[in-house]
């Protein structure tokens, strides 16, 4: 479980994170989103305890992470901005490094590696100097330190980032598969990350909290979540009118293609049904008509947007 | 404990895995020999001792030592492993500690390397091998002495380059304390006081007494109290500057 309470941190002449209190159950999946300096990297620094809080505070599993510096570390997995590795070393010396230095012994330590080296796909480049890896080898062998030593608490900023789209995956399953019995907080920049492992997801912006929701609650903010988009074969200079005067729409969206328009209605189901109506009457050979659920990251723009105006 | 052996474990491991290490062990054995010979006069002294062998360690270590330290944490930093290693269950001081011991038994192995010296004035002659040993012990004393300097330039700064010059500038004039070079900056202004107190922190001399075979206490407490005053520096530099 992670708690924090007031997180604040100021530098010189700037508040990266201001008062961000949050509380994350094991299970829970938190998504951290945010433009870059937001602050998401600020507060995983502060609940790791790389940087002191200005004021305010975190605890991990009953430990305050200032007061009791060491048991609070010990329930934590991180993996840092870059995932950053000594690059002289091997994969497998690291490994039994950071195994060591976290009391990981014996057969233990043997078995531990070998669970995450397996889970993390990292066999073939054991006896390899970090340095010389690929980012997305990087990345992995960042990952696998971080679940070393099997923590209940796992910090892990972008943790997908340089990764191809199947080691996306990959590590995006890796994550759904260990996340019953931990309580996980993921930072990123691709919102269909946050749909695809995130049970909530925190807004931040300029270090206050803006939005703090599951993923589905978000795409319910979306101005598209009950829009349906409708791609004419040929365009038609009548069709905007048309379809705005239509009874429940609120608005339509012209794509710069002048063939999709996109209908926002009150009702997604009932607003496809006269959408597709009106083309029949009028005419229109239809190419395309989908009903949207929303759109993340609109709903992001809309809220770090008008927190910045 | 733990935690620091396994960062010395670590950081002398590390030394070894890149050719560094070798490059650094063979020029500084390789100089120190040569230099001993034909710089230091051995055998023109015609005396079976290490004096002129000794005699130059001050001024290679203030070279060579600084050149060690200097990747100790500035490396870290610019690479941000430091934000890994600062945020295992262990403390900053043990992080410190245990990378400035893992560097000071590289040097130690340094200067095991040069034991065939110990054995060359052995075969010549009958040196006293007490004076020897007590000026090695000097001699890794005053390593370790700048070696906590090093290391504290080191985390000053994210450049090697800088923590190498900054660091052997200190280096050097610490040597010089007790010389003109660097006490005419203080006489003639300086109250009586601040000269002997700076002519007191000379490597320079606190080493000639050590390597003659005087193993003072007064020695032994000036080197100890200088790596634990500047290791101490580090640990507070390392918490002040993490964010940046």
């Amino acid at each position: 479980m992670l708690v924090t309470e007031a997180l604040t941190k100021r530098f010189a002449t700037l508040t990266a994170v201001q008062d961000l209190t949050l509380r994350v159950e094991p299970g829970e999946v938190l998504g951290f989103l945010g433009p870059n300096g937001a602050g998401k990297s600020t507060t995983m620094k502060m609940i790791t305890g790389f940087l002191a809080p200005t004021s305010g505070t975190a605890n991990v599993c009953g430990h305050d992470v200032i007061r009791e510096p060491a048991a609070a570390r010990r329930k934590l997995g991180y993996l840092p901005e870059g995932a950053p590795a000594w690059g002289e070393m091997v994969p497998a010396a690291f490994l039994r490094f950071m195994a060591d230095i976290r009391g990981v012994k014996g057969a233990e330590r043997a078995r531990r590696i070998d669970a995450v080296v397996d889970q993390l796909q990292l066999a073939s480049v054991l006896q390899q100097p970090i340095a010389t890896l690929s980012k997305g080898f990087k990345r992995r062998v960042g990952l696998a330190q971080a679940l070393l030593h099997d923590p209940p608490v796992l910090i892990m900023d972008e943790p997908t980032d340089g990764l191809d789209p199947n080691q996306k995956h990959h590590v995006r399953s890796l994550i759904r598969e260990i996340a019953a019995e931990k309580t996980i907080v993921i930072s990123t920049h691709i919102l269909e990350e946050v749909e695809s492992v995130c049970t909530r997801a925190v807004i931040i912006s300029g270090g206050h909290l803006l939005a703090d929701d599951t993923p589905a609650g978000l795409l319910t903010r979306s101005r598209y979540r009950d829009a349906v988009q409708v791609t004419l074969r040929e365009p038609d200079t009548s069709a905007r009118e048309a379809l705005a005067a239509l009874p429940g729409v609120r608005d339509v969206e012209i794509a710069a293609d002048g063939q999709t328009l996109t209908v926002l209605g009150e009702d997604g189901l009932a607003t496809a049904t006269r959408v597709r109506e009106l083309c029949s009457e009028r005419g229109w050979r239809v190419e395309a008509l989908r009903a949207e659920g929303g759109r993340l990251d609109d709903v992001f723009r809309d809220i770090t947007r008008s927190e910045a105006a | 404990m733990s935690g620091i052996l396994a960062i010395f474990r670590r950081e002398l491991a590390g030394y070894f895995v890149t050719p560094v290490a070798y490059v650094f062990l063979v020029i500084f054995v390789a100089l120190i020999g040569a230099l001993t010979f034909y710089v230091g006069g051995f055998y023109e002294q015609r005396q079976a001792d290490l004096g002129s062998f000794f005699g130059l360690h001050p001024w290679l270590y203030a070279f060579f030592i600084p050149a060690l330290a200097m990747r100790l944490w500035a490396e870290e930093r610019d690479t941000g492993t430091i934000e890994l290693l600062l945020t295992l269950p262990i403390s900053t001081t043990q992080a410190v500690i245990g990378k400035f011991l893992a560097a000071w038994a590289f040097t130690v192995v340094a200067l095991a390397l040069t034991a065939p010296m110990w054995w060359t004035v052995n075969y010549l002659g009958n040196p006293d091998n007490g004076v020897i040993a007590a000026a090695y012990i000097g001699s890794a004393l005053m390593a370790g002495g700048f070696l906590a300097i090093g290391s504290f330039v080191s985390a000053l700064t994210r450049s090697q380059v800088i923590a190498f010059i900054v660091g052997f500038l200190i280096c050097f004039v610490l040597l010089m304390a007790g010389y003109p070079l660097v006490l005419d900056v203080f006489t003639g202004w300086a109250p009586r006081v601040v000269v002997e107190g700076v002519e007191a922190m000379s490597f320079l001399t606190r080493f000639e007494s050590i390597s003659r075979g005087v193993i003072d206490l007064r020695d032994l407490i000036y080197f100890s109290g200088m790596m634990a005053f500047f290791l101490f520096a580090n640990v507070s530099i390392i918490e002040m500057k993490k964010a940046e």
